[in-house]
């Protein structure tokens, strides 16, 4: 028998506000252990939570670019169970009216092609905080740093067929939520955290098989291993005879396999019920307008307009855009005036090539469209040399400044001076005469040579096609 | 001057006139609780009240309850003071920070003595759920306080305070308030910031003012209701309410539900209330009889609905992070289980069982939701009925305090004496409880005025209006007896 395998996402991904869902605290990662908590996210007796509108607006956003439908009024539940990263022993989420619903996302795949899956639903929480164990002394601490960062939780239809369908949409998912800004999507940090649900049918069949739910993928990687095992180990069983079992499952990455959590008889009740400290969310026409005018142009269209527009190749659009920083920087810089193939050049090679020597991501370097414009421009005028432009571009490039002061101050001009080249010519040839020689003899290897020597002689600081110029008309003398 | 016989107002008066020393009213309530031992208190904090005293000097007095002597109801946190809520399992519990209406009233130069028993998690209805121990009823020591803040009515009754700050969730402030003489208000639902009141039910639970007059609770509500970004339930409230205490109710109209003059209500009580609207009549009030019939569902519903928001908002009491833990336990399920078992009493416990249970997959839709409705149904007959009437006029109570130990053993005959007070917390109306008598064993009777949303000055004026005609509320236990 032909089996097929139904996928649905459950991916919760933490949102980059300053501060949490329901307080003040900051956000930040990997601060020393309650650090950035109070009487709210810690939950002590007596203590309200008060929304954060920022938190709603990023929900928002990220439900937009998942082509949601949102809810005027929705409302927050509490998520009723025991756990000592729980202080309230509730998670406040959303279960009845969630803040979007109805969404579609269509993402090419690496093979080539489309695909299009359904957004059942978009919905806030917060998170819980994070325990500790020492194995050396048994115990256990507790983190409340984490209590009350703000997710939203992103759970699709059971669209997806194979994995590499869900790591392509996971690929789009983080490119969109990072462009808009409303999260950094890194899945070693936690802030992107992806449950698969799994069943599989006989191929033709539109009935849905039983499903399990898998829990701590941490990587693609393991995503698409997972996915393998766990349709094999499920069409396994019931061809020999056997029948899926509705569970929660562990992944474990050490094991290659998953291994069962919990089954449906042990779930739990969590006995969700409409939060009584939290009023319901009612957005109006002239917020959502706000919202909607604050959109930014996706990747996935600028790609379309870089090529068009500026006749870029595919791949170049590609990476011009995969980071939102990298294609802002672009556009400033052509709309300065340097030409976009220039522009773009400039930053696939030598900025990028910063980038990743500094292990920086676009948005955190302190490179300006002003200064990339002058760096190009000074280039082509012949103010500055390619290699000395990257130069600059290199010193600058965690500082940023101004790049005619950098170049001034370092005395980094080019010499244009006909007589100083002259001079460093006629010094090369005085000290090279086996190489006129050997030109003449028509060997074209020594022109490079001589070329070579004299920009030494001027420290790189000429323009090349004016050494070379000024070599040939000296030789044409000899 | 026996300072403990003025109402709040009297004795801030005679402070701002320099009549009186903060410390002398101090003192003079510090003695009081010594002299009484009705248990009214869990903890003291008179040395730090006495210091208060002495600091507050320098400053100007710019409100009328300024220097005044008063107690916090266990609920409300206090920084730096232990806070218990009348419960073992928050018996070393003393929060880092303070409740909003807290910070306002210390601002506002109030001296507070302590923090007042209570009903344990202000669940109960005569102060015996207390960890504590119950509170004696200042009129005869044999009977209960009323419940929950059943320490702060008789604090008031008893002189010991010129006034206190309970929570009412069912009827917590104007029961205990008609059991003990005293005047107690419960505002409109989001009129006073809920920000350190630690919820029992979280869509009920409003504090408020227990005093000697409405119109010390007028001043009180001057100063605690106030809009507070730290409560997203909290409501933008005019105030004014003691400057706007005219005693004027004229063509007033006040409707008696007849659901609240029926069957079970003791005859002394009955008359007690008539009496009082017919006082309120002679004032120029119009009273008639009006018809309330879904009030007959509103102990169920309450139930229902607080318990399940309880067993959400007593989770948190797990003896992990703070507060009381079992000892011995072994296992993380062992941890919760027993503390949970040995720290909340039987009453907290059937609640939470309760609420648990209606909350439950498969029973949500016929018992938690339906009561929503019921709820929902409840403000509407409310908003009807204020579209013809500007106040309603009821008993608070069936009958006056019962004995000690006379309740416990019946829980479900304790839940249906909340049948006059539970509607009004449903439909987040402000309601008053003010004495209107005594019956024929001396002990108080009250009556209560419930007001529309946001109506908490007419509220409070139709019983200054009363107060202006009787004496009811300046009778003090063993000092006048039964009229």
């Amino acid at each position: 028998m032909i089996w097929e395998t139904v996928i649905g996402l459950e991916t919760h991904v933490e949102l980059s506000t300053r501060t949490k869902i329901f307080c003040a605290c900051s956000t930040r990662f990997g601060g020393a252990p309650n650090t950035q908590c109070c009487p709210v996210c810690a939950g002590l007796p007596g203590a309200l939570p008060v929304l954060n509108e920022g938190v709603l607006t990023y929900a928002v956003k990220a439900a937009l670019v998942l082509g949601c439908a949102i809810t005027r009024r929705s409302r927050f539940d509490r998520k009723n169970y025991f756990y000592p990263d729980l202080p309230r022993a509730y998670q406040i989420s959303q279960l009845y009216c969630p803040i979007a619903r109805d969404g579609e996302v269509t993402f090419s795949l690496p093979a080539g092609g489309h695909r299009t899956i359904r957004i059942h639903e978009l919905h806030m929480e917060d998170d819980a905080g994070k325990l500790i164990h020492n194995p050396e002394t048994g115990r256990t601490s507790i983190d409340y740093n984490r209590c009350g960062v703000p997710l939203i939780e992103i759970v699709t239809e059971p669209d997806f067929r194979t994995g590499e369908e869900v790591t392509a949409y996971l690929e789009t998912l983080k490119e969109r939520l990072q462009y808009l800004g409303v999260s950094d999507c890194r899945m070693q940090e936690g802030s992107l955290r992806c449950d698969v649900n799994l069943s599989v049918r006989p191929q033709g069949s539109t009935a849905l098989g039983t499903r399990t739910e898998m829990k701590n993928l941490s990587s693609f990687r393991a995503i698409l291993r997972a996915i393998a095992f766990e349709s094999q180990r499920q069409i396994a069983l019931i061809e020999g005879g056997g029948q899926v079992v509705q569970e929660t499952r562990r992944w474990d990455e050490d094991q290659n396999a998953s291994l069962p959590m919990r089954t449906k008889e042990n779930a739990q009740d969590y006995r969700y019920f409409p939060d009584p400290d939290l009023p319901p969310i009612v957005l109006s026409d002239g917020w959502l307008a706000r919202l909607w005018a604050e959109m930014p142009e996706l990747a996935e269209a600028k790609r379309d307009r870089y090529r068009a527009q500026f006749g870029l190749s595919e791949a170049d659009c590609k990476t011009l855009t995969s980071q939102r920083a990298l294609a802002e920087l672009f556009e400033q810089t052509a709309a300065l005036g340097t030409p976009p193939k220039q522009a773009a050049n400039w930053l696939l090679g030598p900025v990028l090539a910063q980038c990743s020597a500094h292990g920086l991501e676009a948005k955190d370097m302190r490179i300006t469209p002003q200064m990339l414009a002058r760096l190009i421009a000074l280039v082509q005028t012949g103010g500055l040399n390619r290699s000395t432009a990257i130069e600059v571009l290199a010193a600058l490039f965690t500082t940023g400044g101004d790049v005619d002061a950098y170049v001034s101050e370092h005395g980094l001009n080019q010499v244009c001076d006909a007589d100083l080249v002259g001079e460093a010519v006629e010094r090369v040839f005085a000290a090279n005469p086996k190489s006129i020689t050997d030109y003449w003899a028509g060997k074209e290897k020594a022109l490079g040579f001589l070329v070579g020597q004299t920009m030494r002689a001027l420290h790189d600081r000429a323009s090349p096609q004016a050494v070379q110029a000024a070599v040939r008309k000296k030789l044409r003398q000899n | 001057m026996d300072l403990t016989t003025l109402t709040a107002l009297e004795l801030g008066a005679a402070i701002r006139r320099g009549e009186v020393l903060p410390e002398e009213a101090v003192q003079a309530g510090l003695d009081t609780i010594a002299a009484q031992g009705q248990n009214s208190f869990i903890t003291l904090t008179g040395a730090q009240a006495l210091e208060g005293a002495r600091q507050i000097r320098s400053q100007p007095a710019e409100s009328p309850l300024f220097g005044v002597p008063m107690a916090w109801k266990d609920n409300l946190c206090t920084c730096g003071v232990k806070t218990s809520c009348a419960s073992r399992i928050l018996g070393d519990y003393t929060p880092p920070y303070s409740a909003a209406l807290v910070e306002r009233l210390e601002q506002a130069g109030a001296l507070s003595l302590g923090k007042l028993n209570m009903d344990e998690f202000a669940m109960g209805s005569t102060g015996e759920t207390s960890y504590y121990g119950p509170v004696a009823n200042p009129w005869d020591a044999s009977r209960t306080a009323g419940g929950s803040s059943g320490g702060a009515a008789a604090a008031v009754a008893a002189g010991e305070v010129w006034y206190a700050v309970g929570t009412d969730t069912g009827g917590s402030i104007r029961q205990p308030a008609a059991y003990c003489g005293v005047t107690g208000m419960k505002p409109t639902y989001g009129a006073v910031s809920r920000y350190g009141l630690i919820a029992y039910a979280s869509s009920l639970d409003q504090a408020g003012p227990i005093a000697r007059s409405a119109a010390d609770c007028a001043a009180v509500l001057d100063v605690i209701a106030v809009q507070d970004r730290r409560d997203s339930t909290s409501l933008a409230v005019k105030g004014g309410f003691l400057a706007g205490l005219t005693g004027d109710v004229r063509g007033v109209r006040i409707g008696l539900p007849v659901q609240c003059f029926g069957e079970g209500l003791d005859p002394q009580i009955h008359a007690a209330v008539l009496h009082a609207a017919e006082v309120l009549r002679a004032r120029g009030a119009r009273v008639e009889k009006c018809s309330l019939p879904l009030l007959a569902y509103g102990v169920p519903a309450y139930y229902i609905l607080a318990c399940a928001e309880a067993s959400s908002n007593l989770s948190r009491f797990d003896g992990v992070a703070y507060g009381w833990r079992a000892e011995g336990c072994t296992s993380l399920d062992g941890l919760y289980t027993q503390t949970r078992t040995q720290g909340f009493g039987q009453e907290v416990q059937r609640r939470i069982l309760l609420g648990t249970f209606v909350l439950s997959a498969g029973y949500y839709d016929a018992y938690y939701k339906k009561a929503l409705q019921v709820r929902e149904r409840m403000r509407q007959a409310y908003a009807a009925a204020f579209q013809t009437y500007d106040l309603l006029l009821t008993p608070v109570t069936a009958s006056a305090a019962p004995r000690l130990g006379e309740s416990l053993s019946d829980p479900l005959q304790m839940y249906l004496s909340d049948f006059y007070t539970v509607p009004v917390n449903l439909a987040g109306l402000p309601g008053l409880s003010m004495p209107c008598g005594f019956d024929n064993a001396g002990l108080p009777i009250g009556a209560q005025l419930t007001g529309p949303a946001l109506g908490d000055l007419a509220v409070l004026n139709a019983a200054h209006a009363f107060q202006l005609e009787t004496g009811y509320h300046r009778q003090r236990p063993g000092r006048g007896g039964a009229v």
